[in-house]
């Protein structure tokens, strides 16, 4: 497949290093510098150039790509990038916006701009943290089967019940629940019945929503849902965070210092509480009992800041802190130093695009621990390995061990166990190495 | 030479205004013939109506002479709309004093005739006719006071920028002037358009109740409604004036009247644009509308409250013969309670019983009720719900932002976010509205004592209550069934005042007394 991808900012990069390997890539950019690194780093062509510039596109040679991505830092360019690939090509193209103001016309007009895709970096970000938000204790939650699937990373806490038993006993515990994986310090463990579960290990858990949401308030005991939740920062993430929030019928807390964009938040925000300050004021955190929270989230400016601004949060008192990483390297560190969860919005974006890459029966597509594995949609054909035979036999014979995590057939959830049998037009979520993807995936 | 000074040192170019001015009286002139006609009819008052009809042309001529080429600026606006009030209400008591000339008519006296034009057109309802009768007044010149009353209604610069093309530019702040509530809405991309809108729902409602009021008369539950008087109500419900030809305003007809008003009433008193998005397939307008909802809600607790009063007999202080028993009929005392809070809440000031007869309590309510007023875009005065209800609102903030300093709580109404400038205008207007009130009651009071009027502090608070907000009816000595004529002539000239700036909402008037309106 060829794919142009127009801006070689963090997203437009990650999505040419996850793609360099089995598609032809070409990168467009205007910088000069990035254009002569990304040559050298990547296995990609690029070109520097305007991607709102004809001339430039058809050097890129726009007529033959498949997939036409652009990830600028404008929403107006990457509109219009857009726009003009579509008046010189039949690829299917794909635009990064920020605003959700483009995206709502794209979405009720069924495509507009002459995009075909579009996805709002912010808008992701905001609804993995509200999906946090909403299951206590996880780090990261990601949706399959049109929400009936939940996928939840988690860290097992001191004194939690699941501490000490094995897998299998865990999974007996949760009906409908599928332990995929163990994150141990040392590297990410495709876990059999006897894998044991301590304390701080962090594992990655398949299963129906409604037993997924049992199995994080069993995991940590003295969490309650949380109701109240505190914003730090006005950033669009921290809007579209309170707006999702308010739409669930919560009345977030937003801190934003600057008075200006203050007033201008607590405009669109009819039932949040905004307030005008600086958030490392702890006399003022004191004062409006910013500890009493049960989640606060930071989305400021700058990493540096939400780090601080998480701290603090979390000395104050608040129950569970969430953070925005924009650099993806700081994540570990962030969830090392005591930040419940770190959110980075560039790999939701990334995620949202390389599903489209995809081989046509994927449905969907979830990153774990910075790609060292996949969690696969897939509908299940005459061709595919597991069709037509129990879990336990197919799985032998694929070539990397996988974790099947859930089997939804005509929308019922199943269970899958050892001695489940799949049937073809299943839908299957899978739990791959990311070493093994293609391999396992071809198969399937 | 003398010219050359005043326009070196003015920054108004009057002239345009007097031009604009006259405009709009030559084209009033032909709303007379419609007396003239009755005249006609009734044999009486011919000669009146004829000499009022020509001296009002002259005067427009005369006046739209001062500057044949007018250029309407912001400023000219200002002054055009307060004048056109004023000399509208001067030309008006023109029939009053012909038709009273040695009749013996309280109306002969000039500052009596300026009053009763006045209130006519200000749609207040207060009068000073010693004697409401058709021996004493002819059809023709009791028609003649309802129809300044429903030509004040919606707005005589309205009607003008509806109707004239020289007032379209620059009509949107004419009419913002004028009309009642903060800022207007355009419901159009023309402002013509949008004023011919705006008079046609009008003229629609009152044709409406027109027709229903002589319709039960033809259907024989109201016998005394007769063309006549279907008419002439029809004229002052709408524009919320309540002006009426018989001496005991709406007591005078049956209950199945009263009930019929009562729901035009509540129209006049709420916003036209909605009327106009309901009529053109928006309904949920008017039902979602944060104002309409709360004008009701106001209506239908102080009916409760009062309804209560009445029907307990805690409300009557003496029990009059006018009317059939109220105490303890659940009909009689729902139906008086409803009609007079409508009356008094939207400014039309008409009554079905004489309230002075009511106890403390009930007049009370009654007297705060003067202060709500009509909606934003209505033809009702006073304060209006919509600043009410934005005033409300951000005080509700002020407590929250007391305990919560740094919060950031804009004023919202149905969702959308209210101007901190808008707000401060809402307080602006509406402390300027009490302060005079009260400023006006004392002078009133100071005047009263001055040439030995006994009036107590009710009464005195609720003539100026009535003016300013072009209610009407009073307590006591000036209430429903009385008049305002035992005041001082000073007292009088006051009111007229008042009832002036109130129909202008004070702004648009007392802009034109700071230095800085006329220089720089």
């Amino acid at each position: 497949m060829r794919v142009i991808i127009v801006g070689a900012g963090q997203v437009g990069s990650s999505i040419a290093e996850s793609l360099d390997d089995d598609h032809e890539v070409v990168v467009i950019d205007t910088d000069d510098s990035r254009v002569e690194s990304l040559t050298y780093s990547l296995d990609v062509l690029a070109i520097e150039g305007d991607g709102t510039s004809l001339a430039t596109l058809r050097e890129a040679d726009v007529g033959a790509a498949d997939l036409f991505i652009a990830s600028t830092d404008d929403d107006e360019t990457n509109i219009v990038t857009c726009a003009t690939a579509k008046t010189a090509s039949d690829a299917f193209t794909i635009a990064r916006v920020r605003s959700t103001n483009y995206l709502q016309t794209w979405e009720e007009s069924g495509g507009a701009f002459g995009v075909d895709f579009m996805v709002s970096t912010n808008l992701l970000a905001a609804e993995t943290i509200t999906r946090i938000i909403g299951l206590p204790a996880a780090q990261n939650v990601d949706v399959f089967a049109e929400g009936s699937v939940l996928l939840a990373e988690f860290c097992i806490p001191t004194n939690s019940p699941i501490a000490g038993q094995t897998v299998a006993e865990a999974d007996d515990q949760f009906n409908e629940l599928t332990v995929a994986a163990v994150l141990h310090e040392d590297g990410l463990i495709v876990p059999d019945g006897e894998t044991k579960l301590a304390t701080g290990d962090e594992i990655v858990v398949i299963g129906s929503a409604e037993s997924t949401r049992a199995f994080a308030a069993d995991l940590a005991t003295d969490r309650d849902e949380n109701r109240d939740v505190v914003i730090i920062g006005g950033s669009e993430i921290a809007v579209q965070t309170a707006e999702l929030l308010e739409d669930r019928g919560l009345q977030p807390r937003l801190i934003e210092n600057d008075p200006d964009r203050a007033r201008e938040l607590a405009e669109r925000l009819p039932q949040t509480t905004v307030m005008s300050s600086d958030a490392t004021d702890r006399e003022f955190l004191t004062r409006e009992h910013v500890g009493d929270a049960d989640v606060a989230i930071a989305a400021l400016g700058s990493d540096e800041k939400n780090l601080l601004a998480s701290l603090l949060a979390d000395r104050v008192g608040v129950d569970r802190t969430i953070a925005v990483v924009e650099s993806g390297e700081y994540t570990d560190l962030f969830e090392a130093v005591g930040v419940d969860a770190a959110i980075n919005p560039r790999d939701a974006t990334a995620e949202e695009i390389i599903r489209f890459t995809l081989d046509g029966r994927m449905e969907n597509v979830a990153i774990i621990d910075h790609d060292r594995a996949e969690v696969l949609e897939i509908q299940i054909d005459d061709d595919s390995a597991l069709a037509g035979r129990p879990i336990t036999d197919a799985t032998d014979d694929l070539p990397a061990r996988v974790t099947i995590g859930a089997i939804t057939r005509d929308g019922e959830f199943i269970t899958p166990r050892g001695d489940t049998v799949v049937e073809v037009g299943d839908h299957v979520v899978v739990f791959v190495e990311t070493e093994a993807v293609d391999a396992v995936a071809s198969r399937l | 030479m003398a010219s050359k000074w005043s326009s070196s040192r003015l920054r108004v170019d009057w002239r345009t205004s007097i031009g604009l001015v006259g405009t709009v009286v030559k084209y009033l002139s032909a709303t007379l013939l419609v007396p003239l006609a009755v005249a006609l009819f009734y044999g009486r008052d011919v000669l009146t109506f004829a000499i009022a009809f020509l001296i009002t042309v002259i005067v427009g001529l005369g006046l739209e002479r001062v500057e044949p080429d007018p250029d309407l600026g912001t400023r000219e606006g200002f002054l055009m709309v307060a004048l056109t009030w004023l000399v509208v209400a001067l030309v008006g008591t023109v029939p009053y004093l012909l038709a009273g000339m040695g009749t013996g008519s309280t109306l002969a006296h000039p500052i009596n005739a300026l009053f009763e034009s006045m209130s006519g057109f200000t749609t207040t309802g207060a009068t000073m006719m010693g004697e409401i009768s058709f021996t004493q007044h002819s059809h023709a010149l009791l028609l003649w006071r309802q129809l300044t009353q429903w030509l004040g209604g919606m707005g005589i610069v309205v009607l003008a920028v509806a109707i004239l093309p020289e007032l379209s530019v620059g009509g949107a702040q004419l009419m913002d002037a004028e009309a009642p509530g903060p800022g207007i809405e355009k419901l159009t991309p023309r402002i013509a358009e949008t004023a011919r809108v705006l008079w046609l729902v009008y003229l629609g409602f009152t044709v409406l109740e027109m027709v229903l009021l002589y319709g039960l008369h033809l259907g024989g539950l109201a016998p005394n409604m007769e063309l006549y008087n279907a008419v002439s109500h029809a004229l002052t419900t709408l524009p919320t004036g309540g002006f009426s030809p018989e001496a005991r305003s709406i007591e005078a007809f049956s209950a199945a009247v009263q009930w019929l008003i009562i729901p035009f009433m509540i129209a006049a008193g709420a916003n036209f644009a909605l009327f106009w998005h309901a009529l053109t397939g928006n309904p949920e307008k008017l039902t979602q509308d944060t104002e309409f909802r709360s004008y009701v809600g106001i209506i239908g607790v102080l009916t409760a409250v009062i309804a209560g009063l009445l029907f307990t007999g805690a409300g009557i202080e003496t029990v009059t013969d006018a009317v059939p028993p109220i105490i303890g009929q659940v009909e009689d005392a729902l139906r008086h309670a409803l009609f007079n809070v409508v009356s008094i809440i939207t400014t039309t000031g008409f009554a079905n019983m004489d309230f002075t007869t009511w106890s403390a309590p009930a007049k009370t309510i009654l007297l705060f009720a003067m202060f709500i007023g009509g909606s934003a875009g209505s033809t009702g005065s006073a304060v209006k719900i919509i600043r009410w209800v934005v005033i409300v609102k951000s005080l509700r903030r002020e407590l929250f932002t007391t305990v919560h300093p740094e919060a950031v709580s804009p004023v919202r109404l149905a969702g959308r976010v209210i101007d901190e400038r808008a707000i401060r205008g809402i307080y602006a207007f509406t402390l300027l509205y009490v302060a005079l009130f009260a400023f006006a009651s004392l002078l009133i009071v100071i005047d009263s004592w001055r040439v030995g009027y006994t009036i107590s502090t009710l009464e005195a608070t609720s003539a100026i209550a009535s003016t300013l907000g072009n209610v009407g009816p009073g307590f006591g000595a000036v209430g429903p069934m009385n008049n305002y004529l035992d005041f001082p002539a000073t007292s009088k000239l006051l009111m007229t005042f008042l009832m002036w700036i109130g129909r202008l909402e004070i702004l648009p008037v007392l802009v034109l007394l700071t230095p800085s309106y006329w220089r720089t």
